[in-house]
């Protein structure tokens, strides 16, 4: 297939790129409290990395950015997350809303399986009520596709079931989707702990990519993928009688070479976690 | 040790004498290679079943004609298993150890049950076929009522048209009434209800569990003589949806929850509301299911007697107004037929059974076709406009290459 596409956008305009901040986020899971008082800043286009070991809320802060950890049962949180200065839990601020601005990619690769690759990259656009032409659609979905790094590898079978393609190739389908409804930060929950490492590389090479262009967090287990892709980075750190907390944070090669606590220095070399 | 690879992929384990050196192992790869035969049946375990299945058929034989004061065909076959068992038991004990022998003997037991099963289908499909002929074989059968079909009146009278409009209209009603009600069902308890779930589903289960005769009769008390609708065609369809909904509200219930969570979860994380959700993806998601689900709730609806014997009446002409006069179903027609005492009836109840038996058939090859296209798969429409497409751009191709073959 060729690439050929009749539509072409508005002449592009400098995109103002968004920042996000917390500011004291506390959370819980019923009478569980998984987060303490965790303030953070993650630099407009920049790539920014989470790192801590397993069960110190992570996850959970992060699914918190975007609105998704109110969907658990049970769960509850305090304290403010500021898109470009606006509270996200404001009250009367639609959760799709935010949701729709802070898009999210999953530690498995879940494209939607009665779809083809083409609607899964347009589904956001159906799923949140976005009316568009055929041809912008195209468009969208062929730019996506190439952000993602997917397009040469997809472009001749658009209309196959996106779940036909190899794990790497889905996660990356997972980004080209999140990134087709514009987001002005992408959320990243360990999106390469299911893969293989040529697909890592490839993940990788499109996060870097994508920095400058838009806001993204990841959480990663990975201490090279963190060193590979982030610019800044926190570490938190739970033990089994306190809630999770940001122990350290700033640039990354800062705190991988030259931590100021011995807690992270431990753990960037591999002694814990 | 080395491992090499045979062609059917598998790794095979070779020691080193096998490959003595590398000129050797060239030669050997030219020569053409013999696929190793892994599992399927081999001729001792063919000739063991074919002895055990004669072995026990002669003993059975002597027991039941000359040993034993009984008689019957039942028991007859009953035994000649059971012997069958024993000696498949008795004849791998000599030649395998205990293992193998209980595994092929598990493995006999599976397929005879397979065997059994379709027995008993070819049985009653083959018995109502063979009553049902004399009627079903004159062309009359499908194209006349009963209006003008007396007890004696030959068999080339009569047939079942009215008899199939009406079972095709009720079940094309009750499945219009009870389908987007079962699911939308099934999407609250899944999707929304959270605690509010649980009444609603103890009700769903009591219903599935409803006598058929109950929903006739609740149809008969509300609608009919309360609400004086007279007995008809929309009625039993009625009745008809009480007894389809359930069915339908807890398979789809069940295709709904196999849903993968994070399929919803991406789903909001793209910024879609809950309906947006269930609407776009969780239920395209389960749509193989739920056509499964539609399928058995129309299973069960197609062959209902009692709710449409207290609800639709009788009539023996064609009614093609579900909403007015009396209307007969198949089943209906059945029941009324098959107790009366003369043959020819008898016969025409048999061959509307074979009707019915065929309709079935043909509603769920339509209803696997509409539903069981494979995901992201083309609609006709689709591959029209990617043609249209392609033609244009091979159009424009053609159109620049003989410009430029021009201007030089």
């Amino acid at each position: 297939m060729t690439t050929t596409v009749p539509y072409q956008p508005a002449a592009a305009e400098p995109e103002l790129l968004s920042g996000l901040e917390t500011r004291g986020v506390s959370a819980w899971f019923g009478a569980h409290k998984v987060l303490e008082r965790v303030s953070l800043t993650m630099a407009a286009g920049e790539v920014t990395a989470l790192i801590g070991p397993s069960g110190c809320g992570k996850s959970t802060y992060l699914r918190i950015l975007n609105r998704m950890h109110e969907m658990v049962r049970g769960a509850a949180l305090a304290g403010e997350v500021l898109l470009d200065g606006a509270d996200v839990y404001e009250a009367g601020r639609r959760p799709a809303e935010v949701r729709r601005r802070i898009g999210m990619v999953f530690q498995r690769p879940n494209p939607f399986p009665a779809m083809s690759i083409a609607d899964n990259v347009a589904s956001g656009l159906k799923l949140a009520g976005i009316k568009t032409s055929r041809d912008e659609r195209e468009y969208l979905v062929e730019t996506s596709l190439r952000r993602a790094g997917l397009w040469n590898e997809v472009s001749g079978r658009l209309h196959t079931p996106g779940g036909a393609l190899s794990g790497g190739q889905q996660q990356r389908l997972c980004i080209a989707r999140s990134l087709a409804v514009s987001p002005d930060i992408l959320l990243m929950d360990e999106p390469c702990s299911a893969l293989d490492p040529t697909s890592t590389r490839r993940v990788e090479e499109t996060i870097a990519e994508l920095r400058g262009r838009l806001t993204v967090v990841i959480v990663t287990h990975n201490m090279q993928q963190a060193q590979r892709v982030s610019q800044s980075c926190a570490f938190f750190l739970a033990t089994h009688d306190t809630p999770g907390r940001i122990v350290e944070a700033g640039p990354t090669a800062q705190l991988f070479t030259d931590p100021a606590d011995p807690r992270t220095a431990d753990y960037v070399n591999g002694r814990f976690g | 040790m080395a491992t090499t690879t045979d062609q059917t992929g598998k790794p095979r384990m070779t020691t080193a004498l096998d490959l003595p050196t590398a000129t050797a192992t060239a030669t050997a790869a030219a020569a053409p290679e013999r696929r190793l035969r892994l599992g399927g049946v081999t001729r001792a375990e063919v000739s063991t079943l074919g002895g055990a299945l004669l072995g026990s058929l002669a003993l059975d034989w002597m027991l039941y004609e000359r040993l034993l004061p009984f008689s019957g065909a039942q028991g007859f076959l009953l035994c000649w298993y059971l012997l069958f068992l024993g000696f498949c038991y008795a004849l791998g004990s000599v030649q395998w150890d205990p293992q193998t022998v209980r595994e092929r003997l598990v493995s006999v037991v599976a397929w005879s049950a397979g065997l059994l099963l379709l027995v008993i289908i070819a049985e009653q499909i083959g018995y109502i076929a063979i009553r049902g002929w004399h009627a079903a074989s004159h062309g009359n059968f499908l194209t006349q009522d009963m209006d003008h079909t007396a007890a004696h009146s030959p068999i080339t009278s009569g047939g079942v048209l009215h008899a199939m409009i009406g079972s095709l209209e009720q079940l094309g009603l009750a499945t219009l009434f009870a389908v987007p009600l079962g699911i939308a069902a099934a999407v609250f308890m899944s999707e929304v209800g959270g605690r509010a779930a649980r009444p609603v589903r103890t009700m769903v289960e009591a219903m599935t569990a409803l006598p058929s005769i109950v929903a006739g009769l609740f149809v008969l008390g509300v609608v009919i003589l309360s609400l004086g609708l007279q007995a008809s065609g929309f009625a039993a369809s009625l009745a008809l949806t009480v007894m389809m909904m359930p069915i339908v509200t807890r398979a789809a219930e069940v295709v709904i929850r196999l849903v993968p969570g994070t399929l919803r979860e991406a789903s909001y994380a793209l910024g879609a509301s809950q309906w947006r959700t269930v609407w776009n993806v969780v239920l395209p998601t389960a749509r193989p299911g739920l056509v499964t689900a539609v399928v058995l709730g129309m299973a069960r609806g197609v062959g209902e007697t009692s709710p449409v014997l207290l609800t639709a009446g009788f009539t023996t002409r064609v009614n093609a107004n579900p909403f007015s006069g009396h209307q007969v179903s198949l089943p209906l027609y059945i029941w009324n037929y098959v107790k009366q005492p003369y043959p020819d009836m008898v016969s025409r109840a048999f061959a509307a059974a074979l009707v019915l038996m065929a309709i079935v058939l043909v509603l769920f090859v339509t209803a696997r076709v509409l539903g069981g296209r494979r995901p992201g798969a083309l609609s006709r429409r689709q591959r029209r406009r990617i043609a249209r497409d392609a033609a244009a751009r091979d159009a424009v191709v053609r159109e620049t290459a003989v410009r430029e073959a021009a201007t030089r």
